[in-house]
């Protein structure tokens, strides 16, 4: 047992690299939330619409997203969309899977959210002469996202860490990537991956104490 | 109009690889719920300070990547030359990541138990074993069952992963059909839908669990 000698300076060395590639995981886990968000508030308003074929394309979208693997919806972006012509690139594809996948689990955070603001706001809202986009915008959406701030810093987690996925598609840029560049090219498969692993766990641990932070800060009324 | 090179071979391909899916996801679900329980108990019995080492692990099992994980263990599996198949050190990883989520659920529905009712059950006489599988597990279950699928769901969602260690489940067998046939579309869409038929159903039934057990609470 332990017939290996482990190369941790070839590692630490390699550090520089490493947060480069932490830097594009973020850029792509924070993209792909904004993009999410954004997704999920007209999935979650459409989900309780009253027009059929807004309701059925939005339950689809929710259920597909949340039924299927993270990496079967980055396959599906990467080689599936390919039939229609379309060929994206790793960082592309990768961004588009998990902002799909973000969308479908934030539209049912959302919907929940969104059913625990009392009709009475709306309507209030309305009263006092604002249109029915107004008074979703100023009235209805900050309430929502009060309630789903908590949920929406773990989807955010959650985004940093399906990010390690890109590696499937041959992404090469992003801290998974990079490793695994760097691993190729010196076989120093644990070495280099723990180093990964540590970076991964700062990443995700700063997010979920910032998270709380800011939630302290917003929301102390 | 519609023209595929998929033999019937290959959709039995793609089967098997669904039921290798399923075959790790029964073994690590089984074997991280067993790991889990137990760490949610001893968490919630020794406290947060006593607890603080194992409740580090957990946490760390559950803010690295499932991949990374599963490459770390390959390689050190390697490096210590325990000779274990893909299969033995998938599911020994999925194990160990069904188990930090687990604990958690476990100490949500330990806590969610009044400990007027705990004292209750002790003042009754009940030892502290009696206590945990007539009183607590009973309340517990109701809490954490909803939550339990989900992980269950979750597991073997993440379990495609593994095809980074050479197991070929459903996508990697997926994966080898497009090669060959080059129909990838076709191909994904089946494997999704096999992904969807198992999770769904399951899936609703969980909600449904959640809806009714929900509607009989007092508050």
């Amino acid at each position: 047992m332990f017939d290996y000698t482990f190369h941790w300076h070839q590692a630490l060395r390699a550090w520089p690299r490493l947060l480069e590639g932490a830097l594009v995981t973020l850029e792509v886990a924070v993209l792909s939330m904004i993009i999410g968000i954004t997704i999920a508030i007209v999935l979650a308003v459409a989900r309780t619409s009253n027009v059929a074929i807004f309701r059925a394309a939005a339950i689809s979208w929710i259920e597909l997203a949340r039924n299927t693997p993270a990496l079967f919806q980055i396959y599906m972006v990467h080689f599936g969309l390919g039939a229609f012509g379309l060929h994206l690139s790793p960082y592309l594809s990768l961004l588009v899977g998990i902002a799909f996948n973000n969308a479908g689990y934030l539209a049912e955070t959302f919907r929940g959210a969104l059913r625990a603001i009392p009709p009475t706001q709306t309507r209030a809202a309305r009263s006092l002469g604002m249109g029915p986009v107004q008074a979703f915008v100023l009235i209805i959406l900050p309430q929502m996202f009060r309630i789903a701030f908590l949920p929406a810093s773990n989807q955010m987690v959650w985004a940093i860490l399906m990010t390690s996925l890109g590696i499937i598609v041959g992404m090469n840029t992003d801290l998974a990537g990079v490793t695994q560049d760097l691993n190729v090219r010196t076989f120093r498969t644990f070495e280099f991956f723990a180093l990964a692993a540590v970076f991964y766990y700062a990443i995700a641990k700063s997010v979920g104490i910032g998270a709380r932070l800011i939630a302290w800060r917003l929301f102390r009324y | 109009m519609f023209d595929t090179a998929l033999t019937f071979s290959d959709l039995m391909f793609m089967l098997r690889g669904a039921a290798l899916t399923l075959a790790i996801t029964a073994v690590s679900v089984a074997a991280g719920t067993i790991l889990g329980i137990t760490f949610g108990v001893i968490r919630h019995q020794v406290g947060p300070w006593f607890a603080a080492p194992l409740t580090f692990v957990l946490d760390v099992l559950r803010s690295v990547p499932l991949l990374i994980q599963l490459i770390l263990a390959n390689a050190f599996q390697s490096i210590a030359g325990l000779g274990w198949s893909p299969f033995v050190v998938s599911c020994v990883v999925l194990s160990l990541y069904t188990s930090a989520y687990c604990s958690e659920i476990v100490r949500g529905g330990i806590q969610a138990v009044p400990m007027v009712t705990r004292r209750a059950a002790r003042s009754l006489g009940m030892t502290w074993g009696q206590d945990m599988s007539h009183i607590v597990f009973p309340m517990a279950l109701r809490v954490a069952l909803p939550s339990w699928i989900g992980l269950t769901l979750g597991v073997m969602k993440d379990s495609a992963l593994v095809l980074w260690i050479g197991l070929i489940e459903l996508l990697r067998a997926s994966q080898i059909l497009i090669t060959r046939l080059q129909e990838p579309l076709f191909i994904l869409i089946i494997a999704g839908a096999i992904y969807f038929l198992i999770s769904f159903p399951i899936a609703r039934l969980g909600d449904r669990l959640e809806k009714q057990w929900r509607e009989n609470d007092p508050s």
